[in-house]
């Protein structure tokens, strides 16, 4: 019911911007041609802010850019605007792609500091470039032509730009639903949960952030054969500003929120500069101190904007999507598993310091396939550091660990994920607001290739099935399809586990390295995790793992690693451990 | 470029680069505790200088209302915040804090404003009057979302800076302002060549405070929970330290400094309600070299902003502040080289 | 139990939009020493955590019979209640008499008072009085416990609790910090003590609870508690019986 509800609340929507120009007088057709050109800046900083955590104070700037390269190219050159269109992009695609490669890689507050300096150079360079009119701007610009016809007036580039604004939503819809999506929308979840399904956060981001750009650059173009003139000053930093207001004001939760914002925020700019001058002789010095202020009162009371707020509203009387697996597809192609009993992981003088501290002191031992290995110690051995140095979490200080015949001391998390090594984490990485299937889907994105263009112009779709119907078989597995589209958050801890443990099932692991799977599950759900982990190991799977419960333990394992202190203690059968002198006072401590 | 020019420079550079080493101080020391990174910082230093202006002028400084406009802001918003908790028994103290306690500096204003006594009571009351500014904004819009993410808390900081210089354009008005040098004459160097006495004041007050600031961070308790409290919020919350007084200490201690700098700045520069924008954000750079975190490197920086700026402007002076700008790249890159991998590499010790 | 130092009762503590403690009830005297043990994941840090006041809780939560739910963290510091938590939660940057220093903030003391207890922290961890001067951050794992126990210490609380003391410690170094806590109970003070290590808990308690997925399984005075069948084979020695 709610499908069809928000489709047809789709088109009643496409079919008054369709005709709203038949109704309105020239100047709301101007306004709602600057409207759809703002939307396009705030669609791009949705996707940036909203669903991948980072921001830019700098979109102006790549609007400026755009709109200064096509208005350059078509007034110093003659060049058609149509042909200023691929300029544009390239030369903000590539700014965009310069200033993300220097700022990224850094943390949080490096990008939007730089974006800041940026959008204020940009304006400054225009202003004193000869060859761009330095502040007078550039005049004169020809208008897009469409066959005979020239889109000159407000009202005859009304089509395009609301056409433009149209495709982009879809792409972005597209986008977000898709195998780049899911990775963006990880992005907040840290580099480390990227890293573990064999994505790399720093060129994710930096696809997403030069996305957004090109959206802002899309603007520009439009920007300046709508107007047929630029100046610096549209593009400064307070118009960025602007651009994010539109973006929280709509809400940074959903695409629609773009369209919402710009609409609001251009609204409410057009009434305050005819209402402030009735209220003062000053009123025009106060809009800006205004527009600060409802700024600030939105991010106090209202951080998830007005579609954010009318979502909720919604929600709650939203039906889900119809359970099912989906149609049968091709299933994804699978790694050959190495034959049982050979040399899988071998680890040599692994060493890990904190400070003064030594969480791993020399620890070496081997995997073979098709074992179960446990890693037991009392807390604070130095398990979890071990795994993070296996799995390439943590950098080690000394020592070697060689899979599948590779060397990997020193490599990506991302490249031994992709070698066929998935792990679970001690501390839950879900994405609570994902689904449970978008969570383990996110599993495969090593597995398949599917690229950002191909996925917003939904040439992706076969790929798609696949992966779901993969995802969809490791929910079923873990007893969890029925609740597939609830919210991952929605889980108890204990559940969120076994979650983990399909994400990791999903990227199709030669080992899977599961940090203490059990834990705060109830004595039946152990149990049924007991018989999954063994019909893995039946069906070839190489499982190293750390568990508290001995009991679940001992009666899983082949074979044991005892850690004390960081250091490996003892290592053999169950039985053996169990009966070492060594093994019992370091677990059962003082006075044992 | 002769020697001469060369050395002219360097000292303008050295001056500028004083005012950005101060003015990277402030903005460190309330981003390490509060995670804000401080854009209005700047319009601080513009509001003070042109107090100071407006003290010479035989004016009553317009910043006397802009105070007391903050104050009763920050006092709604402290009162209604008791209210609706029902802890009325702490509204007389929400009453001195955020009523009394901003209205004091703007009293001794109103007192000095018109009389002619000596430049150093001007200056101590142009200080003294600026000083509630940061903590009393941040009460009102930064408090209020402490716990939200770093990002959010930018946004509603450069927010917050079109709000102040909006309100500075309303209270002082577009004309721009320069006052008289607070020390007159020059040094001969040996080999003649001249510093303005100015400049080496500039230069001295950037020693003295930042050899101040060490002793309060290094020496006091006080200065440590604040250092405790940017290194491990947790950890200091379960020693009794309160994050929100801290914070209200940092911005303190942040106004203080814009104080001063402003009026270091006022006899060199013609300061418009907008101009401390563009000083704080060159201190950005500063400090952004030294990683948001280390004074030293922070300091370093400065000097290096200062006399790139002043070199810069001696070959183009439109675009003095790109260049400058422009220096983030190198240090950027360095930085991103150096990171590599260090991002998750929190203690993750296992229990 | 008008008695009672600290009073939990039906307490409920949510984790974001999972709950993960359930109408949980603990109630200590003063002077007495109470473990809460139960395997990792079963809710005790959480417990603790709302106790203090860093996760908001629904339920009765008192000290000396002031209900806790208005008072924020340090207000609670104030009271003399203390954590010593888990994850440490040290200054790494700032040395080891700073650290203690910091211990004492909520007391405001004067210069020689803050002398007189740093002397006396140091009296009873020597090994931090050789290492003054060092960063936190390079101390080893039993120096660091020894560094938040002495923290801790320093704000003379009234009721100390602990996050797993024995966390990534040598047995040695485990029953040394246990004996300064016995001795803190006869000083008069009243210990909260979160284990995973049952035995080192029930050994050192006067009274205990097992917490179970968030919830009490079983509660009882610790010398019996150590007897129950159901805690010898799930806590007491990895489920052996033939020891």
């Amino acid at each position: 019911m709610a499908e069809r509800g928000a489709g047809r609340l789709l088109i009643a929507v496409v079919a008054a911007i369709a005709l709203a120009p038949l109704a309105l007088g020239s100047f709301a057709v101007g306004l709602l041609d600057d409207i759809g050109i703002g939307a396009l800046v705030a669609l791009g900083l949705v996707l940036l802010t909203g669903v991948g955590g980072a921001t830019s104070f700098g979109q102006a700037a790549f609007v400026g850019i755009a709109a200064y390269a096509s208005a350059w190219l078509t007034t110093a050159h003659g060049a058609s605007p149509w042909l200023g269109l691929p300029f544009a992009l390239l030369l903000t695609g590539l700014a965009a792609w310069l200033i993300g490669a220097l700022t990224l890689r850094l943390g949080g507050h490096f990008l939007p500091l730089s974006t800041i300096a940026w959008g204020l150079s940009i304006p400054l360079l225009f202003g004193n470039i000869d060859a761009l009119g330095r502040h007078t701007g550039i005049s004169n610009i020809p208008p897009l032509q469409f066959g005979p016809w020239s889109l000159i007036t407000p009202r005859a580039i009304y089509t395009l730009i609301w056409l433009v604004v149209g495709l982009s939503c879809w792409f972005s819809h597209n986008l977000l639903h898709s195998r780049a999506g899911r990775a963006i929308r990880a992005l907040r979840g840290g580099a480390t949960l990227l890293g573990s399904v064999g994505a790399d956060a720093y060129r994710v981001r930096l696809t997403l952030f030069v996305t957004a750009a090109l959206f802002a650059g899309l603007a520009g173009w439009l920007y300046a054969h709508a107007n047929r003139f630029v100046s610096p000053s549209p593009f400064d930093l307070r118009a960025s500003i602007e651009y994010l207001l539109m973006a929280v004001a709509g809400g940074l939760g959903q695409l629609s929120g773009a369209l919402v914002g710009a609409a609001l925020v251009m609204a409410v700019k057009n009434a305050l500069q005819d209402l402030l001058p009735l209220l003062s002789s000053r009123g025009s010095q106060l809009d800006s101190v205004v527009f600060a202020a409802l700024f600030l009162l939105l991010l106090q009371y209202a951080r998830g904007g007005l579609m954010g707020f009318l979502r909720r509203k919604i929600r709650s009387r939203a039906g889900r999507p119809a359970l099912t697996a989906g149609p049968a597809v091709a299933p994804l192609p699978r790694r050959s598993l190495p034959p049982p009993g050979t040399p899988l992981l071998q680890v040599a003088g692994a060493v890990k310091r904190f400070g003064g501290l030594v969480a791993v002191a020399e620890v070496s031992f081997a995997v073979s396939a098709g074992e179960i290995v446990g890693l037991i110690g009392p807390n604070g051995a130095g398990k979890s550091t071990m795994f993070n140095l296996l799995t390439g979490t943590l950098p080690m200080d000394a020592g070697s660990v060689r899979f599948l015949g590779q060397d990997i001391s020193a490599a990506a998390q991302r490249k031994i994920a992709r070698l066929g090594m998935a792990r679970t984490f001690q501390h839950v990485k879900l994405r609570p607001d994902m689904s449970l299937l978008d969570n383990v889907a996110l599993g495969a994105h090593s597995r398949t290739r599917g690229g950002l263009l191909a996925a917003g112009l939904r040439l992706d779709r076969a790929e798609e099935a696949q992966i779901f119907a993969a995802a969809w078989a490791q929910l079923e597995r873990i007893g969890l399809a029925e609740r597939a589209h609830e919210p991952a958050g929605s889980l108890p801890l204990g559940t969120q586990r076994l979650l983990e443990i399909a994400r990791a099932l999903a990227a199709d692991p030669v080992l899977l390295v599961l940090d203490e799977p059990a834990a705060g599950l109830r004595r039946r759900e152990k149990q049924a995790l007991l018989e999954l982990l063994r019909r893995l190991r039946a069906e070839g799977m190489t499982i190293l793992i750390v568990e508290h419960d001995m009991a679940f333990v001992m009666g899983l394992v082949d074979r044991l690693v005892v850690m004390n202190f960081g250091a490996k203690l003892v290592e053999g059968r169950p039985a053996e451990v169990r009966a070492d002198p060594r093994v019992q006072s370091a677990y059962l401590g003082v006075g044992a | 470029m002769t020697w001469e020019v060369a050395l002219i420079l360097s000292a303008d550079g050295l001056a500028n680069g004083a005012v950005y080493l101060l003015a990277g101080l402030g903005l460190v020391l309330v981003f390490s505790v509060t995670r804000v990174v401080f854009v209005p910082f700047g319009d601080v230093i513009a509001f003070s200088a042109l107090t100071l202006a407006a003290f010479e002028a035989g004016r009553t400084p317009p910043t006397i209302g802009l105070v007391l406009t903050l104050a009763l802001l920050a006092l709604a918003a402290e009162l209604w915040r008791l209210a609706r908790r029902r802890e009325f028994a702490r509204m007389p103290r929400a009453l001195l804090l955020w009523g009394l306690l901003p209205a004091l500096p703007c009293v001794f204003a109103w007192a000095v404003a018109g009389r002619t006594l000596p430049a150093v009571v001007t200056i101590v009351a142009s200080i003294a009057l600026v000083v509630p500014i940061a903590p009393l904004i941040a009460r009102v819009a930064l408090q209020p979302i402490a716990d939200a993410s770093v990002l959010v808390l930018l946004i509603a900081s450069l927010a917050l800076h079109f709000l102040l210089s909006g309100l500075g354009l309303l209270f002082f008005g577009p004309e721009g302002f320069r006052t008289e040098p607070l020390v007159g004459g020059a040094l001969t160097l040996p080999g003649g060549f001249p510093v303005s006495a100015q400049t080496l004041l500039m230069i001295a007050a950037a020693i003295v405070l930042s050899g101040l600031f060490y002793l309060l961070f290094e020496r006091t308790l006080h200065g440590k929970a604040l250092r405790a409290t940017a290194i491990n919020r947790v950890g200091a919350r379960l020693v009794g330290i309160r994050p929100a007084r801290t914070a209200a200490l940092a911005y303190g201690g942040a106004s203080l400094l814009a104080g001063l700098i402003g009026v270091l700045v006022a006899p060199v520069t013609t300061m418009y309600y907008d101009s401390g924008f563009i000083i704080g954000l060159k201190a950005f750079v500063a400090a952004i070299i030294g990683g948001l975190s280390s004074y030293p490197l922070t300091a370093a920086g400065a000097l290096a902003v200062g006399l790139v700026e002043s070199f810069a402007s001696f070959w183009s002076g439109a675009l003095k502040d790109v260049i400058v700008f422009g220096m983030l790249i190198p240090v950027l890159l360095l930085r991103s080289l150096l990171v590599a991998r260090v991002e998750d590499e929190e203690e993750e010790i296992d229990g | 139990m008008s008695t009672a130092l600290l009073e939990i009762g039906g307490l409920h503590v949510s984790y974001g939009r999972v709950e993960a403690v359930h109408g949980v009830s603990v109630a200590l005297l003063p002077r007495q020493i109470v473990s809460v043990i139960g395997p990792n994941g079963a809710g005790k840090t959480t417990l603790l955590a709302a106790a203090m006041g860093l996760l908001p809780s629904l339920g009765t939560l008192r000290f000396e019979g002031e209900d806790l739910h208005g008072l924020d963290v340090e207000a609670r510091v104030e009271r003399g209640l203390c954590l010593v938590p888990e994850r440490r939660e040290l200054f790494g940057e700032l040395s080891v008499q700073d650290n203690l220093q910091l211990g004492a903030y909520a007391g405001r003391l004067r210069r020689d008072a803050l002398r007189r207890r740093l002397d006396s922290v140091y009296q009873r961890f020597p090994r931090l009085a050789e290492r003054r001067a060092q960063r936190a951050s390079t101390l080893s794992g039993g120096e660091r416990q020894m560094l938040t126990l002495g923290r801790a210490l320093m704000s003379a609380p009234r009721l100390l609790m602990l996050d797993e003391p024995s966390l990534g410690l040598a047995p040695l170094i485990v029953s040394e910090i246990l004996a300064i806590v016995r001795g803190l109970r006869d000083d008069g003070v009243a210990i909260l003590l979160v284990e995973q290590n049952a035995r080192i808990a029930l050994e050192s308690s006067d009274y205990g609870y097992v917490l179970e997925t968030g919830e009490i399984a079983l509660a009882g005075e610790s010398a019996a508690l150590a007897g129950d069948p159901r805690v010898r084979a799930t806590y007491l020695g990895g489920g052996t019986d033939d020891e």
